[in-house]
C-alpha cells in the first residue's frame, strides 16, 4: 500500500527523481540496485537490464515519464548509520530503542499493538514486551525485536552481536525467495 | 561498562513523542540539521534522551579493502563468496535458514548448501544457477573490512563484471580446475588490467574434482604466468580452493600438503594493494554545482580527486584557462584552512571568473590536458556495433558533452590479446578509438588520474550507457588550440562565425555544406531577377547581395541559431541534470 501511494505521488508530482535510503545490504535484490535506478513510466524496476555504473560515473538522463530512484547510501552498512548516527548526533525517533510496549505475537514476528487498526485474531493476546525496532516499515507488517538496548551505545553493542539479519522483523520479505524483488519491480522502494 | 546513560532512568514514550515534536517542525521550514539536545526547550532536566549521553563512536580505522570475483561461467565465483560469508560468520541466523530452504528449492549441488544462493539474488538467476547482475556484499573480519563485488561470468553480462572492477582495488580471478584458462577468464582478465587493478589473486577451484592434484595446479599456474606479460599486474598469487567443500579459503586445508602459501582470507586480510592516489598530485576538482545561494555567495562545490587545496592557492579553471585565487574552503562543518582528496568541498574564488558545472579547478602549477579530442580504451556494452563516426554523448568526472568517434584505431583480440585493424566493435568487445568532443574537455590519462581519466559513453537516442573507457593520451594539436581560444578573437573571424552560425564553427563539412547552400540560394534570387524580367546588371548585384546579408538578418531574427543550438547540444537537461 505504501507502493501505491508513493506511484500516486510521483505520478500526480512528475518528480525526476525519489530519493531512498536503500542500502545493498538489506536484502539480495536490493544488493543488485543502482545508485541511480531507472524506472519505467510506469514505475517499473527492469533487474535484468539496468544500466551499469562504472566508477562513479552515473547515467542521469532519462526520457519523459521516466524517473529515477535514488540511493545515496547503497554502499552503507546497518553499522555505518547507527555509527554516523552516533558520530552526527541524529535524533532517531524512539521506536528504535527499547520500550515496554504492547505486543501480538503473530506468525512469528512481534506486532506492536497500540491502537484499534490492529484486530486481533482468535487465539491472540496483547502482552507487554521489551522491545525494540531495527526496522521500521508498513504498519502492521514489521515486526519488533526482543531487546534491552535503550540507548545509542546498547543499540550498537546489539546490532554487532546480533545473529540475524535487519529485515529480519519485515513480514513483506518473507513471502517467497524473490518477494522484495517482486514488489519493487511493480514500485516498491 | 557502566555507562552514564544506563545510571538515569529511561524515557517514556511520551517524553519522546513531545521532545520531537519541535524537531518536526524545524523540517517543515528546512532550518537544516536538527537542534542539538543541549538547546532542546522541552528539556527539562530530568528527562533523558537515548543519545545525549552516548560518547562519539569512532570505530578504529580498520582498512577497507574493495574486492571482486570475476571469471568464466560457473567457475564458482559466487559459491566463493557465499563459502566466504559463511567461514568468517557474516551469514545471519535467519538467513542460513532461508539458503537451507532455497538450496532444496534451487539448489545445484544436491544434498548440500548451494552456497551460490547468497549472493544470487534475482529470481531469473536463482532459476538459471547463474549471476546476472553484480551483487554487493559486506563483511569484516576482526582485521578488515571488505566490500566485495561478486561479479557474472557469462559473457553477455560482461558489463557488469566491468563495473564492479571500476569499483575494485583487487581482483580474485576463478579458473575451474577441470577446464583452464578459457576465453572469458582472459577477457576478464583483461578488462581488470584495462580498468587499472594491480593485484589479483588467481584461485584456482573446484581442486575437489581433480583430486587436489598438484601437477594440474601447476599446469594452470604456468598457463595463466604465460599471459601475465600483457597485463601488467604487479603482484599476483595462486591458490589451490574449492568453494564448494572450503578447502584453503579460510583455513588450510590437510588435502592439499603441497601447498604452502596463503589460504584465501589470509590473502584478503593482509595484501596491500596498489594505491592509486599518488600523493603529489596537484590539486583538481571537477565542479559538480555551483552554489549560489543569494548574491554575496558564489562557490563552486564537489569532490576533490587529486592533491590539496589551501586558502590563497593561485588556481586556473579548465578549460576556460580563468586565473583567480582562491578566498575560501568550505567542508561539512564551515570554513576550513584547507581540504584534499577524496573531501567534498565548496570554494570560493577571489575574482569573478566564469566556472560552470563539469569545469575543473586545478592548481595553477600544473594545467591538466584541455582538449577536444583524446585516445582511449573503451569496452563497447551495447547491442549495435559500434562503429566509425558514431555519435554519442561523453561523461567525464562531472563534463557531459556530445562527442564523435572519430576514428576506431583496433580491436583487441581475446586470445591473443594483440590489437588489431578493426571496422566494428560487436557487443563487449574492447577497442582503441578516437573520440572527438563537441566542446574542449579536461581529461587526464588514466594512470595519473582515475576521476578525470575514466568515461562513459552514452547513446543520445536510448539514452543507455553503452560504453566504459579509459582515456590515454590527451590531443596535443587540440590541446595549443583550445588555450587560444580562451582570447578574444580578431573582429574578422567573429563576423565570419556569425555569418555561418555556430553550428559551424571549427567543422569543415558543416561549413562548406552552408557555403554550398548559399550559393544554391543566391543563383535562385538571380534566377527570380531575370523571370520579373530586372535590369541584367542589377541580377547579380541582387545575388551577391542576398549571399551575403541573408545569414545576418537570420542572426538578428534569431532564426539561425535557437534550432541548431537545441540540436546539437542533447545533454542539456531542463532539470534534474544530475550529479
Ligand atoms: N565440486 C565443486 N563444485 C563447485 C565448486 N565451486 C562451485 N561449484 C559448483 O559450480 C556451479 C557453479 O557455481 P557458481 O558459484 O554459481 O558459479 P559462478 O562462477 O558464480 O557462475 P556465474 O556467476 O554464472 O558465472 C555450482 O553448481 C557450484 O555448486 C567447487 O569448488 N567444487
Ligand atoms: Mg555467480
Amino acid at each position: 500500500m505504501k507502493t501505491e501511494a508513493l506511484k500516486q505521488a510521483l505520478d500526480k508530482y512528475k518528480f525526476d527523481m525519489a530519493f531512498g535510503g536503500a542500502r545493498r545490504d538489506e536484502e539480495k535484490s536490493r544488493a543488485k540496485e543502482r545508485v541511480f535506478s531507472l524506472r519505467t513510466p510506469e514505475h517499473r524496476w527492469d533487474a535484468k537490464n539496468q544500466r551499469p555504473e562504472p566508477w562513479r560515473l552515473f547515467n542521469t538522463r532519462k526520457k519523459k515519464g521516466e524517473s529515477f530512484r535514488v540511493f545515496p547510501l547503497s554502499n552503507w552498512t546497518e553499522q555505518d548509520v547507527w555509527d554516523y548516527i552516533a558520530i552526527e548526533n541524529i535524533p532517531v525517533v524512539p521506536l528504535y530503542f527499547a520500550a515496554p510496549r504492547p505486543i501480538v505475537k503473530r506468525d512469528g514476528a512481534l506486532i506492536m499493538k497500540d491502537d484499534e487498526r490492529m484486530e486481533l485474531k482468535p487465539g491472540e493476546s496483547v502482552e507487554t514486551m521489551m522491545v525494540r525496532f531495527r526496522t521500521l516499515g508498513c504498519y502492521p507488517l514489521t515486526g519488533a525485536v526482543e531487546s534491552s538496548a535503550a540507548n545509542l551505545d546498547d543499540v550498537i553493542a546489539e546490532m554487532r552481536g546480533s545473529r540475524v539479519s535487519e529485515r529480519q522483523g519485515r513480514v513483506i520479505d518473507q513471502d517467497s525467495g524473490a518477494s522484495m524483488e517482486e514488489k519493487k519491480q511493480e514500485g516498491y522502494f | 561498562m557502566t555507562s552514564p546513560t544506563q545510571a538515569r532512568r529511561l524515557p517514556d514514550e511520551a517524553d519522546l513523542a513531545q521532545r520531537s515534536a519541535p524537531a518536526a517542525l524545524e523540517d517543515e521550514t528546512f532550518a537544516g540539521p536538527a537542534p542539538d539536545t543541549g538547546a532542546d526547550p522541552v528539556s527539562d532536566g530530568a528527562v533523558v534522551d537515548p543519545q545525549g549521553a552516548m560518547q562519539p563512536l569512532v570505530s578504529p580505522a580498520a582498512s577497507l579493502l574493495r574486492f571482486i570475483t570475476c571469471g568464466s561461467v560457473d567457475d564458482g565465483k559466487s559459491t566463493l563468496i557465499g563459502r566466504l560469508l559463511f567461514e568468517t560468520n557474516s551469514v545471519f541466523d535467519d538467513q542460513m535458514d532461508a539458503l537451507k530452504r532455497d538450496s532444496k528449492k534451487f539448489g545445484t549441488t544436491g544434498e548440500d548448501l548451494d552456497f551460490a544462493l547468497l549472493v544470487d539474488g534475482l529470481s531469473a538467476e536463482r532459476e538459471q544457477g547463474i549471476t546476472i547482475d553484480v551483487a554487493y556484499r559486506y563483511f569484516s573480519t576482526g582485521n578488515r573490512a571488505f566490500i566485495i563485488a561478486d561479479t557474472p561470468g557469462h559473457e553477455q553480462y560482461t558489463r557488469n563484471m566491468a563495473t564492479g572492477a571500476s569499483q575494485a582495488e583487487l581482483a580474485v580471478i576463478l579458473v575451474d580446475a577441470r577446464k583452464g584458462i578459457l576465453p572469458q577468464t582472459r577477457r576478464h582478465s583483461f578488462i581488470t588490467s584495462l580498468v587499472g587493478i594491480k593485484s589479483v589473486i588467481v584461485a584456482i577451484n573446484k581442486m575437489d574434482l581433480v583430486d587436489y592434484s598438484q601437477e594440474r595446479f601447476e599446469e594452470i599456474k604456468r598457463g595463466y604466468e604465460a599471459i601475465l606479460p600483457a597485463l601488467g599486474f604487479t603482484d599476483v598469487t595462486f591458490i589451490p580452493v574449492s568453494a564448494k567443500a572450503g578447502d584453503n579459503i579460510v583455513t588450510h586445508s590437510p588435502k592439499t600438503p603441497w601447498y604452502r602459501g596463503e589460504t584465501l582470507l589470509e590473502r584478503l586480510e593482509t595484501v596491500e594493494p596498489e594505491t592509486f592516489d599518488a600523493g603529489a598530485e596537484p590539486f583538481r576538482l571537477p565542479v559538480q554545482w555551483v552554489n549560489r545561494p543569494n548574491l554575496d555567495f558564489r562557490g563552486f562545490s564537489g569532490s576533490i580527486v587529486g592533491g590539496k587545496v589551501t586558502k590563497g592557492d593561485a588556481i586556473v579553471a579548465l578549460p576556460s584557462g580563468g586565473r583567480s585565487r582562491v578566498k575560501g574552503v568550505h567542508g561539512p562543518d564551515g570554513e576550513v584552512d584547507s581540504a584534499e582528496a577524496g573531501e567534498a568541498v565548496t570554494v570560493t574564488l577571489a575574482d569573478e571568473i566564469d566556472v560552470s558545472r563539469g569545469d575543473v579547478l586545478v592548481s595553477e602549477a600544473a594545467a591538466a590536458g584541455v582538449s577536444r579530442s583524446f585516445s582511449g580504451d573503451l569496452l563497447w556494452m551495447a547491442n549495435r556495433p559500434l562503429i566509425q563516426g558514431g555519435r554519442l554523448i561523453l561523461k567525464i568526472a562531472s563534463a557531459q558533452t556530445p562527442a564523435t568517434l572519430t576514428t576506431l584505431d583496433a580491436a583487441i583480440d581475446i586470445h591473443s590479446y594483440e590489437a588489431k585493424p578493426a571496422d566494428a566493435l560487436s557487443m563487449n568487445e574492447i577497442g582503441r578509438v578516437t573520440l572527438t568532443a563537441e566542446r574542449p574537455v579536461v581529461a587526464l590519462p588514466y594512470g595519473e588520474n582515475r576521476d578525470l581519466g575514466a568515461f562513459i559513453l552514452i547513446d543520445p537516442v536510448s539514452n543507455e550507457t553503452v560504453a566504459l573507457g579509459v582515456v590515454r593520451s590527451i590531443g596535443e594539436a587540440e590541446a595549443a588550440k583550445t588555450e587560444g581560444s580562451a582570447e578574444p578573437r580578431t573582429g574578422l573571424a567573429r563576423v565570419a562565425d556569425l555569418w555561418l552560425g555556430e553550428a559551424a564553427r571549427g567543422d569543415e563539412k558543416h561549413r562548406q555544406a552552408k557555403i554550398r547552400a548559399r550559393i544554391a540560394g543566391s543563383v535562385l534570387v538571380g534566377l527570380l531577377a531575370l523571370i520579373f524580367q530586372m535590369p541584367l546588371l542589377l541580377v547579380p548585384v541582387l545575388a551577391i547581395l542576398d549571399f551575403v546579408l541573408r545569414p545576418f538578418l537570420a542572426v538578428a531574427f534569431g532564426a539561425d541559431r535557437l534550432p541548431e543550438e537545441k540540436r546539437l547540444d542533447p545533454t542539456v537537461v531542463d532539470s534534474g541534470g544530475g550529479i
